[in-house]
Order: C-alpha cells, then sequence, then structure tokens
C-alpha cells in the first residue's frame, strides 16, 4: 500500500511525496502548470528533465549581451547552445535580453533587420541541436518511441500563427507543430506535446539527436501542408505562419525553452548556474591563464591547454583578440595579429586537450615560460553539433 | 574560405587541420567535428583551401 503525504502550504504550491509500493525509496513529483497526467515510467522527474540546454538564456559566452548580427551563414552561434540558421546573411541579430517573463532572468531576442520576402528555397530558424547521447532514452525510429513535451514562454511583436519543427540528423524526418501568439508584446506560455518518432533513424551517440528549429520566415519549399504530424522530408513551417523576417523591426523574445519525456509539461526545471554552464561548455569553451613556453625562435610560443570539461568532439580553435604574454619583469609582448595553429600539423588534439602553437610575436625571449596575461585574446573552443 | 599552414614547429604544412580564413579558427580533421563537416561540404562544392603564407 503506498503512503501519500503532502507537503507545502494550504495554496496548493506543495509537493506530493510517494513512497512507492514494495520500496523504501522516496520518489518526490512536482507538480505541472497544468491539468494532467504524470507517467512515472516515463518521466522519473530526476534531475535533467530538460534535454534542452540553456532553456533559459543565462549562458552568452560568446557575446556577453551584446547584439551581434547574423553575417554567418548556416550556422552562426549567438546564445550558448542556440544558433541562427540562415542562408541569407544580415536579415535579423540576435541579443540576450532582460525583456522576460516572471521567474526568468535573460530570454533571447531575435530582431528582423528589414522586410524580407522570403523565396520559396530560403531558411531561417532559432535552432538547438540536441547530442544524441542526451535523447537516447527517446527510443526514436522504434517502436517505443517516447511522446516528449516541449514547453516555452515566447513574447512577440506579430500576432498569429508560428511553426516549431523537430527534425533528424538526415533531415528525413520532421514534425511541425504551430503555436499562436494572441497578444503582441506580451509573454504567453506555449505547451506543445509530440507523439515520438517510430520511424527514421534518430542518433544516439555525440551527433545529432534532434534539431529543434523556431521559424522565423523560411520559404516555401519548407511548408509541412499537414502539421502535428510526422513526415519523410525536411520541413520546418506551415504556409500560413509568420514570417518574422518579413516585418523590418519585428521582435521575437523566447526563454523557459523545455523538453521532456512524457505528455505533461513540468515547470522549467531549475539547474545551478555552474551546472549549466558545464553543460554549455561541452560544446564551447573559453579559455585564458595558461602559460606559453618558447623555443628557440623569438617569433613564436606553444602551449598545451587542457579542456575544463570533456568537449563533444575535438575542438575548432579560435583566438578573441591578439594574445598576450609576459615575462617576469612585465615586459608584455603582443602578436602583431591574433593567430592559433593546432601544433604537429593539426595531429595534438582530442576531446581533453590540445597543443597550440601561436605565431606573430616579435622578440621573445628564449626558452622561456611566458604566462598569458587575461586581457589578451582569450581561447575560444568549439565542439557545436 | 579555407587556408592551410605550416606546423610552426616542423615548418610541414598541417594535413590534420585547416584555417578558416573569416574567423582565423583552426579546424581538426575531426568527422564528429561540425566546422569539419561545413569544410568538407565545401571541397566537395569544387573549392579548393589557399595555400600557407610564405612567411610562414
Amino acid at each position: 500500500m503506498s503512503k501519500v503525504a503532502i507537503e507545502g502550504n494550504s495554496s496548493g504550491t506543495g509537493t506530493f511525496t510517494i513512497a512507492s509500493p514494495n520500496s523504501n525509496t522516496n520518489y518526490t513529483l512536482a507538480l505541472p502548470e497544468e491539468a494532467g497526467t504524470i507517467t512515472t515510467s516515463n518521466s522519473p522527474y530526476s534531475t535533467f528533465r530538460n534535454r534542452i540546454i540553456n532553456g533559459d538564456m543565462r549562458i552568452d559566452q560568446r557575446n556577453a549581451g551584446a547584439n551581434v548580427t547574423i553575417t554567418t551563414l548556416n550556422g552562426q552561434y549567438t546564445l550558448d547552445r542556440w544558433n541562427v540558421n540562415t542562408n541569407q546573411a544580415s536579415k535579423v541579430s540576435v541579443q540576450q535580453s532582460t525583456t522576460v517573463p516572471a521567474g526568468f532572468v535573460n530570454s533571447a531576442l531575435i530582431t528582423s533587420l528589414s522586410a524580407f520576402s522570403s523565396a520559396s528555397g530560403d531558411y531561417f530558424g532559432f535552432v538547438q541541436y540536441v547530442e544524441g547521447f542526451n535523447m537516447s532514452d527517446f527510443g526514436w525510429g522504434t517502436a517505443n518511441a517516447q511522446t516528449v513535451t516541449l514547453s516555452f514562454k515566447v513574447r512577440a511583436s506579430i500576432t498569429g500563427t508560428y511553426s516549431v519543427a523537430i527534425g533528424n540528423s538526415a533531415g528525413a524526418r520532421s514534425y511541425v507543430a504551430t503555436f499562436t501568439v494572441d497578444s503582441a508584446n506580451t509573454y504567453e506560455t506555449k505547451t506543445i506535446t509530440i507523439d515520438g518518432d517510430t520511424s527514421g533513424t534518430w542518433l544516439t551517440d555525440s551527433g545529432r539527436g534532434l534539431r529543434m528549429w523556431f521559424d522565423l520566415g523560411s520559404g516555401s519549399s519548407f511548408n509541412q501542408a499537414s502539421p502535428n504530424s510526422w513526415t519523410a522530408s525536411n520541413t520546418l513551417r506551415t504556409s500560413g505562419s509568420v514570417s518574422l523576417v518579413g516585418t523590418n523591426g519585428a521582435t521575437f523574445y523566447i526563454t523557459g525553452v523545455q523538453l521532456e519525456v512524457g505528455s505533461v509539461a513540468t515547470p522549467f526545471e531549475r539547474r545551478p548556474f555552474g551546472t549549466e554552464l558545464m553543460l554549455c561548455e561541452r560544446y564551447f569553451q573559453r579559455i585564458s591563464g595558461f602559460v606559453c613556453g618558447t623555443g628557440s625562435g623569438s617569433t613564436q610560443c606553444g602551449a598545451s591547454v587542457m579542456f575544463k570539461t570533456e568537449m563533444r568532439a575535438s575542438p575548432s580553435v579560435g583566438l578573441t583578440a591578439a594574445l598576450q604574454v609576459t615575462r617576469v619583469g612585465n615586459t608584455d609582448f603582443t602578436q602583431s595579429a591574433a593567430s592559433v595553429e593546432i601544433s604537429a600539423s593539426g595531429a595534438r588534439v582530442n576531446t581533453l586537450s590540445v597543443s597550440l602553437n601561436f605565431i606573430n610575436f616579435t622578440g621573445l625571449p628564449s626558452d622561456t615560460a611566458l604566462p598569458v596575461i587575461v586581457t589578451g585574446g582569450i581561447l575560444t573552443l568549439s565542439s557545436e553539433l | 574560405m579555407y587556408k592551410q599552414y605550416k606546423d610552426a614547429m616542423t615548418g610541414e604544412v598541417a594535413d590534420k587541420a585547416i584555417i578558416r580564413t573569416t574567423d582565423g579558427a583552426c579546424i581538426p580533421f575531426d568527422p564528429m567535428n561540425s566546422d569539419y563537416a561545413e569544410y568538407l561540404k565545401w571541397l566537395a562544392e569544387g573549392n579548393e583551401p589557399l595555400p600557407p603564407d610564405s612567411q610562414e
């Protein structure tokens, strides 16, 4: 016989603690924000219910809150884990925002920079890829495919129907769902339940498990005629959905994005900032404060750098600005131009560390260890999906 | 656009990484690296990387 204990105050904001039959283990079930059935076998309410990383948009390692125009095609990363995927440059900008609903401190703001009429093959999406390892329990592509629920908070300047699409890595399976923004410039909570896909190939390794795509105005080639169903093609929207890029100055704020197993949207999972940052750092890291060593040359130095956490793949390496190193006596040396190269013809890198060469110096002392000055260029490591 | 580079220590042309000229990122030839996947797609379109800078 199960025991049911009710904790919390009389307003109903407490929790039910249920001891499962024939077990001494206690499980805590958080009440959902709406009526529904909690299926404990599918949704164990352990940590990491939410498969979206940085769903509350708190982490912005690359831009630190600065507004960024999307100029890189096919996937420019903005806030951590979120990229804009488009084939048209300079049509939108993205910025971490403090215009938020209650309970949140940040959102992502996407702003249209023109009144662009999308051609059939154009595409615009605010996208997060979920690593296959992080959705391996979904069982998608099998008869045991799990139902999932997507929830988020959205504020848009244009009312109407919008599209969000989920697809697999091959672009051969898609599910387009719609949601309606009823009031302009007002945060609204949206919940979408999706039956798991029993077909197709869904990666369960370190590759792209799924793509979540909030459509910003893609062309008609990506229309799905029948929303809320799976299709064996690469679809991103419905024909009647709002095109954000079609209106100059249109805005779209989003935060509290959560994707979880089960048919009920539970409250947004609050993870410690440090934990969320570590999750982000599997895909992107910034490192400074390491030590360079010089050999016999005066124009270059090298360093071996260990990563803060193991990365998803061997990362691409960059510098935010020219590297600055120092020596005893506070003599500083700065690269004439930022440059970083992976050592030994590019071979010395894996998911844990990298060996690097930095060129473009002048007058470096030989055989010396030179601390990197933290105000100089910062090393960036990217292994995004 | 991409550019080859010579290893600063050995002077050999890197054969396991490439420089992306738009941002200077050094991209390793790891099949799981999405930047490398983009590079392969770029090569498949008939493009070729620039040779290393002469001063390297």
